[in-house]
């Protein structure tokens, strides 16, 4: 990673390094013991590894001046390998917890392993460790190939993707202390929420400079989705997450907001984290890699641009339907549903747009299980936004919320949707970023693929069963007029859906251990393609990309 | 057209963002804006009453252990939950609580009125081990917490702090944050007397965990799961018939 940098720019990583590691030192004292000392701890010691790496390189040769002239490749190849080892972490958290869920003393005799402590190390382990950095390192690439352009910036790629998994630290190690907003996806606290602006606000101002550098005259859409999800994400955090902290020297802070109005911001936030997180920023590796993977050209121009416009502004608007029948007035619950019904409309643009960039391609998912992985995304976000427009009209809310529906719903979409993308994108970006010939065994790619498709099944008929029981018989009413059943009885009742779904999310994992190992194998046994050297800024679009809208 | 003006937005990067701000922006603007300006958004409760600073550190610690994650604590306007529950909670209910905890999934019941539904012994023992006492639960156990000491001396800055954003804490009841954590939890105490005087007569003063002799975490989860539901009663004069869920028979 070194050796890309010359003289000066190891210099400016080796001062930005000197802030990180001074800012956990000012952390250290001035928390002490309190969380935010610990916390203080691991910055410092973040920073000075880093550190330490650059100095151990220091003196090397410095590059040779054509590397300008090739795309920048070191940063995604960082980036692959994080998502991979925050997919396992993540996915065995979950797994874990799932457990929890079924034996409940899965546990230590000690706060950090409870259930309430472990949850959002799973949430944010898939969505910020998996997710993001899945969406930072496609989109480096993608950016760079649709803009025959390199990254404008040697340090600030690092930057963004070092400074992004030090964020996702800080949350899963706080969680493990009792650090928490307690706010749904965005639990992390005020310092590490503000060290996540600076990442963010480099991180759009880089992408903004490689396109200003691009060589086609039009953005293609996927860079549209990569800066919805920049732009969008930011405000969202930057507006979900103001608080006051008791102290500087202590993690605990107070939000801003309070009650309705509080529980009004944060679903607009944690509907909009689904949306410009989970849905935008995927859907822009789907209008990638989906058309260089099955070799034929984006379906329509045109629904390509409803759709996206479409999700951009109906999506802002759907978060109330989290608080249907709630304190929230009326008002708002019947303008969520509304536009989260018409959000249909947009996101099934988009996977019939996806769906029928296949036609004439069919044989090729029969055949190839990277692309399988792809369309059955496609399938699973066409069917998981169905389902979450029908569950979001009020007398369905009235049953699912609350249950385990709702999680089987958000899995349909982080399984089915994000995951599936996210490896039938790896496996598509693996050979071609290393330039190898392939995969290192396609065989494998078919295992994860049919684990990947039974886990996520298992799961999610699990969760609807469970989810609708419950609901039901929360509802039931006996002949005589009073409630059917204690709380108790459908707890009971869950109990074989708990087991079956920690079962589903096992084999789960197991597929992203596969690919792991998979992803490794090909990185390190299968010899260089001689072919895949002309992927370069001056040569035209990566060899095989027809990634230009149809006309 | 359209077509044609969009071919010329996507040659432009600056363009673009102005453009995706604006139309992301509308929403949330429209939704959450009047939230704070329409007055029936929250309403009135002239009885309702502040956290003490045990209750406050007893919810700071059901945060920190992520019980919103399976207990709700938002009762909605549907037959079923009134019953089951008690009244529907209103906005007012949560006016001060930052964040506020509606939390999204029920694993456990939703604990909305929970408050003087058990005895302080039952809670000890259902938060030691809930299966001692509810064979079926999956709940984890938090024995943990009676042998932990609660942190009572940086209270004041809490108190302070939601002070700053709004809650109408008093002078006196800053400076005796620490004092008051320890009087609630000490009924023989001193100390005790103070703050039913700052917090009302309703307030619940008791050794919660059974131990007077040290203020545990224990001591202020249990205080805190006896006050939800008990700051107003506004929803008990609220009586307006419950709205009913849609018969899934029919």
């Amino acid at each position: 990673m070194v050796q890309q940098l010359t003289t000066g720019e190891r210099q400016n990583a080796l001062i930005i390094l000197l802030f990180v590691f001074v800012a956990g030192v000012a952390m250290a004292a001035a928390g002490g013991s309190d969380p935010l000392g610990v916390h203080g701890v691991i910055v410092l010691l973040f920073g000075g590894a880093l550190a330490a790496l650059v100095m151990r390189s220091y003196y090397e040769r410095e590059p040779t001046q054509d590397r300008l002239s090739h795309y920048y490749d070191d940063p995604i190849k960082a980036g692959v390998a994080l998502t991979l080892a925050w997919a396992i972490f993540g996915m065995f958290m979950g797994v874990w917890t799932a457990a929890q869920l079924a034996w409940p003393d899965l546990a230590f005799d000690a706060g950090w392993s409870t259930f309430g402590r472990l949850r959002p190390t799973h949430t944010t382990g898939v969505i910020f460790g998996f997710g993001g950095n899945a969406l930072i390192a496609t989109s480096f690439h993608v950016v760079q190939r649709t803009s025959r352009a390199r990254l404008a910036g040697q340090v600030s790629p690092w930057f963004v993707l070092l400074g992004f998994n030090l964020f996702c630290i800080l949350a899963v190690t706080g969680y493990f202390m009792g650090v928490t907003q307690s706010k749904e996806y965005a639990e992390a606290e005020w310092y590490a929420d503000l060290w996540l602006v600076v990442v963010w606000v480099t991180y759009f101002v880089l992408f903004l400079r490689t396109l200003a550098r691009r060589k086609e005259p039009h953005i293609y859409v996927a860079n549209w989705y990569y800066m919805a999800f920049i732009v969008v994400v930011a405000i969202l955090h930057i507006v979900n997450n103001l608080a006051l902290p008791i102290s500087l020297g202590q993690a605990k802070s107070y939000t801003i907001w309070a009650g309705v109005q509080d529980s009004m911001v944060q679903w607009w936030y944690g509907h909009n984290a689904v949306a410009f997180f989970l849905t935008a920023g995927f859907l822009a590796m789907l209008y990638y890699y989906l058309p260089v993977r099955a070799q034929r050209p984006i379906f329509s121009y045109r629904l390509s641009i409803l759709s996206f416009w479409g999700i951009t502004f109906f999506y802002m608007w759907a978060g109330s339907h989290h608080l249907h029948y709630t304190a929230l007035p009326h008002w708002v619950q019947n303008l969520g549903m509304t536009f989260s019904v018409m959000l249909l409309v947009p996101s099934w643009a988009s996977a019939g747009n996806a769906l029928l960039t296949l036609n004439g391609a069919w044989h090729r998912v029969r055949d190839d299980a990277t692309l399988r992985f792809i369309f059955v995304a496609a399938v699973f976000y066409g069917l998981s936004t169905f389902e979450g427009s029908f569950m979001a009209i009020r007398p369905v809310n009235a049953l699912s919320h609350y249950t385990d529906w709702t999680v089987g719903h958000v899995h349909a979409g982080a399984l089915g949707w994000v995951a599936f993308i996210t490896f039938g994108s790896l496996y598509t970006l693996v050979p071609s970023l290393w330039k190898r010939e392939r995969m290192y065994s396609p065989a494998l790619v078919e295992v994860h693929f049919w684990l990947a498709v039974a886990g996520t099944l298992i799961y999610v008929f699990s969760m609807w069963n469970s989810g609708i029981l419950q609901g039901l018989m929360w509802r039931t009413y006996t002949e005589e007029g009073t409630l059917a059943y204690s709380f108790l009885d459908s707890l009971v009742a869950m109990y074989p859906y708990y087991i079956a779904r920690a079962f589903g999310g096992l084999l789960f994992l197991l597929g992203a251990v596969v690919a792991a190992y998979n992803i490794w194998m090909t990185v390190r046994a299968v010899p260089v393609a001689a072919g895949r050297q002309a992927d370069v800024p001056d040569s035209g679009l990566a060899p095989n990309t027809v990634a230009t809208p149809a006309e | 057209m359209a077509e044609l003006f969009h071919r010329k937005l996507e040659r432009t990067a600056i363009g673009f963002v102005i453009a995706i701000i604006a139309a992301a922006s509308v929403g949330g603007i429209v939704e959450i804006a009047p939230l704070f300006t329409i007055n029936e958004t929250v309403e009135e409760a002239p009885d309702l009453r502040l956290y003490t600073p045990l209750e406050l550190a007893g919810r700071n610690i059901y945060i920190r252990e992520g019980c919103y994650a399976c207990h709700s604590q938002m009762i909605r306007t549907l037959r079923d939950e009134v019953e089951r529950y008690g009244p529907y909670s209103l906005a007012v209910e949560s006016k001060y609580d930052r964040p506020m905890l509606w939390g999204s999934k029920r694993t456990g019941p939703d604990l909305a009125r929970v408050g003087g539904k058990y005895s302080d012994f039952w809670h000890v023992a259902h938060l030691t081990n809930p299966r001692d006492v509810v064979p079926e639960s999956n709940m984890p156990a938090y024995r943990w917490l009676a042998r932990t000491g609660l942190e009572t001396e940086d209270l004041g800055r809490h108190l302070q702090a939601q002070r700053a954003l709004g809650v109408p804490y008093t002078n006196a009841m800053i400076a005796n944050a620490t004092a008051d954590a320890f009087g609630q939890a000490a009924p023989d105490s001193p100390f005790a007397a103070g703050v039913t005087e700052r917090y009302g007569e309703k307030t619940q003063v008791s050794a919660f965990d059974g131990v007077v002799t040290q203020l545990t975490e224990m001591d202020a989860l249990v205080a805190y799961l006896q006050v939800l539901g008990r700051l107003t009663d506004a929803a008990y004069s609220n009586t307006a018939a419950p709205q009913q869920a849609p018969d899934p028979t029919n």
